[in-house]
Parts: structure tokens; sequence; C-alpha cells
């Protein structure tokens, strides 16, 4: 998958003297991590071949300063805020869309307060836009005969009463979509959650994500999917606890229909 | 006729009435020992919270089998305190059965009171060999040893003994309503449907018993019922109250957004601030600098103090948490419940200390609730979703980590690797924020 991506940054707009439609918030994970780089590129491969007219922040973004608040490190995350808030907004920043639930709500619920007003979305709901607005199209055929579940990121869910917007996505795919034994608010959490995935966890019988991944197991998947980077991890890394990932894969909703255009 | 009854059933009710005022005036006082937060926006949303949760039960019949026995018992005592307005009545002006001259609309309601009272009996007895017997796994927590145990089941056995009464007393009293002539006050008034299937038991009977039995199950009644209203402040039975100022008082926000400490939000400024006057006077040069978090139940605000006063231990939150489903040691409902035991131990503390605080080496951090507790958290939400009735354990959880952060620097290791990597660089991790476009070519 390494064909070109056109990404502008907001300094080369700004310099152009242009305004981008989106900001396209990648975020520390995005960025870095190996897997969820992946699902920023396939994200972007949407946007390109949507047109959307969007642009990162690129080496000027820095961390929300989320996963500090979930550990407690208040000082931390407003100073994380109030640095973003003020590029953002002098950027006059409008629209952003993240493929993170964490920097989702942190953007949409933490930042107002802060001074930082945007419209925030999801890559899912915007996904889901550009759907119906009929700007992106997707070889239907792709996941004929493929069963799909899909894991509810607890800070799309639960924390901001985002169900659909996945599951409508993965309708149009033509493939058979089953719910897990719990799913919508009664999501298992995946176990990344409030720091989690910076931390060993706590003594136990076993870890979380084994536990989420056999609620997956049990509807017999060949794709997981689900709509956070956190969430992969802990699910493939669940997926290869039990030496099941030769069959199933673990894909977030940008990738399921990013592979299928084309 | 005496008025001596009168006189003792006046008393009684004074008492009865008088010691569940003073604890309330107590629930009152501990409750507001936290801190402001103000919670008198959007009422209508709020008005409708209640409504529909409290009143409702709109979140107890997500698990159908014990939302609908709730819902009986629930109805069983809403519908029951009309019959107690009576007995009240009756009571102190030596009436019998006042409101019988409804005619036709009384023996409808007394009809109604028979059929949920038979129907509360069976609800409880089911609760009951859930409890004890069928050994329902979130009620067999290490939090529910001992004493929250037996509350649970003195309710139970509280309310079978209570609904039995009132059948026995109102099968005495259909019975002594068709001795032939008439017996001494009883008239004929009420319908009967379940009683009247006791009331067999009494054929043959002296009628000047029956109507002993009658009055004393009447006593019993109603005196029960007093002892049951002032056990509530002891019981985790005081929810039958609190849920509804605590449903009307919950977070409205979406449950993902945490609040923004202020206090911080003040000193990050000012050290952002390359203009601002390091030595300018603080607005209010009295004010005790802010702690940061809560390490005791002082520092948490009156709605997560009136929180632990209203939860049920339903042990719903835990068992739908994540950590705990997987053996760890965090349990949502002990944390709750470890706020009211500190709150009550604090709230004796000053009863004893003639009304102030005196320390007494003792916080609700570590001597009530572990740090190994507190990072087990995942911040899932899934314990405030489950809650029946709108408690957040996570926002307690979230403010002891404040403070273990904040004021004592005791994150564990990895997490203080974490938090310095994004002082750094940025980012949790230790990679260069300048290569944050990289996987634009990869
Ligand atoms: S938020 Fe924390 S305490 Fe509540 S269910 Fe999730 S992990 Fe458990
Ligand atoms: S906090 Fe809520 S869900 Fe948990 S035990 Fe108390 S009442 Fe039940």
């Amino acid at each position: 998958m390494s064909e070109s991506l056109i990404v502008p940054t907001m300094a080369e707009m700004m310099a152009e003297g242009k305004q981008p439609e989106i900001l396209f918030w990648v975020g520390s994970a995005g960025s870095f991590d190996d897997r969820a780089k992946k699902i920023t590129r396939a994200f972007v491969k949407i946007l390109n071949k949507a047109n959307v007219n969007f642009a990162v922040l690129g080496t000027e973004e820095s961390c929300t300063g989320d996963v500090a608040k979930r550990a407690g490190n208040e000082f931390l995350f407003q100073m994380q805020a109030l640095m973003n808030i003020e590029l953002l907004n002098s950027y006059e920043v409008k629209k952003i869309v993240t493929c993170d639930p964490h920097s989702f709500n942190c953007l949409k619920n933490e930042y107002p307060n802060l001074g930082g007003n945007y419209e925030v979305l999801h890559h899912t709901q915007f996904i889901k836009q550009l759907l119906s607005e009929g700007r992106i199209s997707f070889n239907k055929e792709t996941y004929k005969g493929s069963r799909i579940t899909f894991h509810d990121p607890c800070y799309l869910g639960r924390a901001n009463n985002e169900y659909d917007a996945p599951r409508e996505i993965l309708q149009t795919t033509n493939a058979a979509v089953v719910e897990m034994k719990r799913s919508k608010s009664s999501a298992l959490c995946c176990g990344a959650g409030g720091a989690q995935m910076f931390k060993e966890p706590e003594k136990g019988d076993m870890d979380i994500n084994v536990l989420r991944t056999q609620d997956a197991l049990e509807t017999n998947p060949n794709i997981i999917v689900t709509g956070c980077p956190y969430c992969n991890t802990m699910m493939t890394d669940g997926v290869k606890f039990s030496h099941k990932e030769e069959e199933i894969k673990v894909l977030d909703i940008a990738e399921i229909i990013a592979n299928a255009q084309e | 006729m005496s008025i001596l009854p009168n006189i003792l059933f006046a008393i009684i009710l004074f008492l009865g009435i008088g010691y569940f005022a003073r604890n309330v005036k107590k629930l009152i006082r501990n409750i507001k020992l936290g801190q402001d937060i103000d919670r008198s926006d959007n009422s209508s949303a709020r008005w409708k919270n209640m409504a529909m949760i409290a009143l409702g039960q709109s979140k107890m019949v997500k698990r159908p089998i014990a939302g609908f026995l709730h819902i009986l018992v629930y109805l069983g005592f809403v519908i029951i305190n009309i019959e107690v307005l009576e007995i009240i009545i009756d009571g102190l002006f030596g009436t019998h059965r006042v409101f019988s001259f409804l005619g036709g609309f009384y023996d409808v309601l007394i009809g109604s009171f028979e059929v949920l009272a038979f129907l509360v009996l069976v609800a409880v007895i089911v609760f009951w060999i859930r409890r004890n017997v069928m050994k329902i796994q979130r009620f067999w927590k290490p939090e529910m040893e001992g004493f929250p145990k037996s509350d649970a089941n003195y309710i139970l056995y509280f309310e079978m003994v209570l609904m039995t009464l009132f059948l026995v007393m109102n099968a005495a009293d259909y019975h002594l309503q068709f001795v032939p002539g008439g017996f001494s006050h009883y008239h004929q008034a009420g319908s009967f449907p379940i009683s009247q299937f006791i009331a067999p038991v009494f054929n043959g009977m002296d009628n000047a018993l029956v109507a002993m039995i009658e009055k004393g199950a009447w006593w019993l009644h109603i005196v029960g019922i007093l002892i049951f209203l002032n056990y509530l402040y002891f019981s985790k039975h005081l929810h039958i109250l609190l849920a509804f100022p605590n449903t009307y008082f919950a977070n409205l926000n979406p449950l993902g957004q945490f609040n923004n400490l202020e206090s911080v939000t003040n000193e990050v400024k000012l050290m952002m601030d390359p203009n601002a006057d390091p030595f300018a006077a603080p607005a209010n040069p009295d004010a005790v600098p802010a702690k940061f978090g809560a390490s005791d139940v002082q520092d948490l605000n009156w709605v997560q103090l009136l929180n632990a006063y209203t939860c049920t231990e339903c042990g719903r939150c835990t068992s739908s948490c994540p950590a705990n489903q997987t053996g760890k040691k965090l349990s949502p409902r002990k944390i709750i419940m470890d706020t009211r035991d500190r709150l009550e131990e604090v709230g004796k503390n000053i009863d004893a200390n003639g009304g102030k605080f005196v320390d007494d080496g003792k916080s609700l951090l570590n001597d009530y609730i572990t740090t190994e507790e507190l990072w087990a958290c995942t911040t899932c939400n899934a314990c405030v979703e489950e809650c029946p009735v709108n408690i957040s354990p996570l926002s307690i959880i979230m403010d002891m980590r404040r403070y273990l952060v904040m004021e004592q620097s005791a994150a564990p290791t990895e997490l203080n690797n974490m938090m310095s990597n994004i002082e750094n660089n940025g980012a949790p991790w230790p990679y260069n924020q300048m290569d944050r476009l990289n996987w634009v070519n990869e």
C-alpha cells in the first residue's frame, strides 16, 4: 500500500493563503505506532479519492493530552491542550476529523471549556457523510461472504453515544455484520483506555483484551472491525493470543473502505 | 372508648418520625461536607432524568428479571403509602378504615393493595432466593461480606413480615365483617382478593380473639413501618428516597467529558503567559491553596457524596467492569461503598467532637481504597452506564488518581515515563516530534 499520498500541511496551506475544509488530526498513535500508521494512510487514501480539501498539522501537531488527563495529570493535559488550542486557533480551524476516539472525545468535549471550539468528527462519522453524499465508492463485491463483527470503542460509544455511524458504513459492504453478545452501550472495553495502553495491567486472572477478543471470536468472524488505534492493537494481540491470526483479520473501518476502493 | 391507644400511637409516630428527621439532618450535613459543584443548570433535562430513571425505572429494566421484580416491589411501596395514610388517620383519631366512605373506589383500592402486597411477597422471596440460593455472582463479591449482605437480607425479611402482617390484618377484618349481626366496629368495606383465602383460618375462633389479632397485626404493621423508615438511614435501602435527588443532580454531559480543573487552568495559564506578573496578588489572598484531586471524602464534591448514600449495592457496575471481570482488585461498587463508609466515619467524628472534624489520621485513600484498585480502571464508563440510579464510580476514581499524580507524584513508573515523553516529545512514546509526518512516505 505504498502508493503516494497527498498530505498538505496547515503551514503550506497558510503560505498559499488557503483554508482547508477540514483539519485531519492524526494523533500520536496515528503518527508513530506502526499499526496505527496504516490506518492513518488508509483514511488519507479515502480523503484523496474523495477530493476532500484537508490538511494536517504535521510536525506542529502535539499530543492532545488525553492520556495524561486519564492518568490523572491534569497539569500536563491542560498544558498540551492550551498549546494545541493556540495553534489551532491561529490557523482558524473550524472542523476537525480524527481516527482516534480518544482525541475525538478530548477535542470535542474537553477543549471547548479551555477556549478551543471546533466541530469535531470521528472518522467513521465523516466517512458516513462522504458515503451518503456519494463522494466515495468502493467495490461491493470485496466483502461478499465475509462475516464482520464490530467492536465499539468506549470513547466513541458509551462516552459519546455514537453507535450507528460505524454500523451504517459496515452495512454498505455486503458482508454479514454480526453483533457480539455485549455491544453498543454494554460493549466490553478493549483494555487500553484510561492510560492502560502504557502500563502493565494490575494483577488478575486474565487480560481484558483476551476476554474481549473471546466475545468477538464467539461470533465466528473473518474480520474484527474497530474504529480506534488502541482497540486495534488490543484486539490484534487478543487474536494472536488465541492463535487465530491466520484466519481472522483486525481492521479499522477506514481500512475496510480503503482496501475496497479502486 | 379509651383514647389511650390514640395517645400511644401519637407518641410512637412522633418518636419514629422525629428520629428519622434527625438522621436526615445528619445526612444532609454529611453530604454538604463535599466541595461545591454547580448542578443548577438545565432543570428541564434534570426533571426528565428523574422522571425516567427514578420514577420510571428506565435503567432497571435493562436486566429484565431483576427489573420486573423490582418494579413490583417499587409499585407496592408507592401504593401502600396511601394505606399508611389511612392507618395514621385511624391511629390518631380512633377511626376504623376511615377511607371506606369512598365505597366502590375503596374496594378497588384495598383490592389492588392486596394484589400488590401478594406480588411483593412473591418478588421478595424470589429476590431472597437469587441472593442466597442461586448465589448470583455480583452479590458474592468481597465487599458484600458482613453487614452489606445481611443488610440486603434484613430488608427482604422486613418486607416479607410487613406484607404478611398486612394480609393477616385484612383477613381478620374480612372475617369479622361477615359475623352475623355484625361485630363491634367492623363494618363491610373493601375487597379482599387475597386475604379472603387466609380468612378461613379464623373460622370457629372466638370473635374477640380475631379482633385482637386484627388489632395486633395493625399495630405491628405500623410500628414495623416506622422501624423500617428509621432503618433506612443505616442501610443501602436509603436509595428509595435518594434515587430521586441523585438522578436529578446527575451529570448531564457526555460520559467521556471529564471536568477540567479550574485551579489547574489558572496555574497553567500563569506558567504559559510570558507577561504574567508572578508577584501579582492572588484574587483571594485568604483562599487555602487548592488541593488537586481527592484523598478523602471532603475533597470530593457533594454530588459524589450523595452518590455514595444513594448506592443500592446492586453490583451492576461491578459486574460490567472489565477490570473486575478479569480478576483485578477494582470493584466500582466497592469504591462507592468505601466512600460512604468513610463519610459515615467522618460524620461520627464530627458528632463526637462537638461539630468539628478532628484529624483521625485516616483517609479514603489507602485506608479504604488502595492505589492498586485505582490504577486498574480503564475509564471505560461501563459502570456509569450500568448504574440504575446514575452514580459515577469513575468520577471518584479519577479524582483520586489526580491526587496521586499531582499531589504525590505517585503514578506507576511506566505512566511517569509516558508523561515525560509527552512533556518532551509531544507524544506518549519516545519519538521525535519532527518525525510526526513520516507515515506519509512509508
Ligand atoms: S470505568 Fe473503571 S471502574 Fe468503571 S467499569 Fe470501567 S474500568 Fe471499571
Ligand atoms: S454504584 Fe450503582 S450500579 Fe454500582 S452498586 Fe451502586 S447502585 Fe449499583
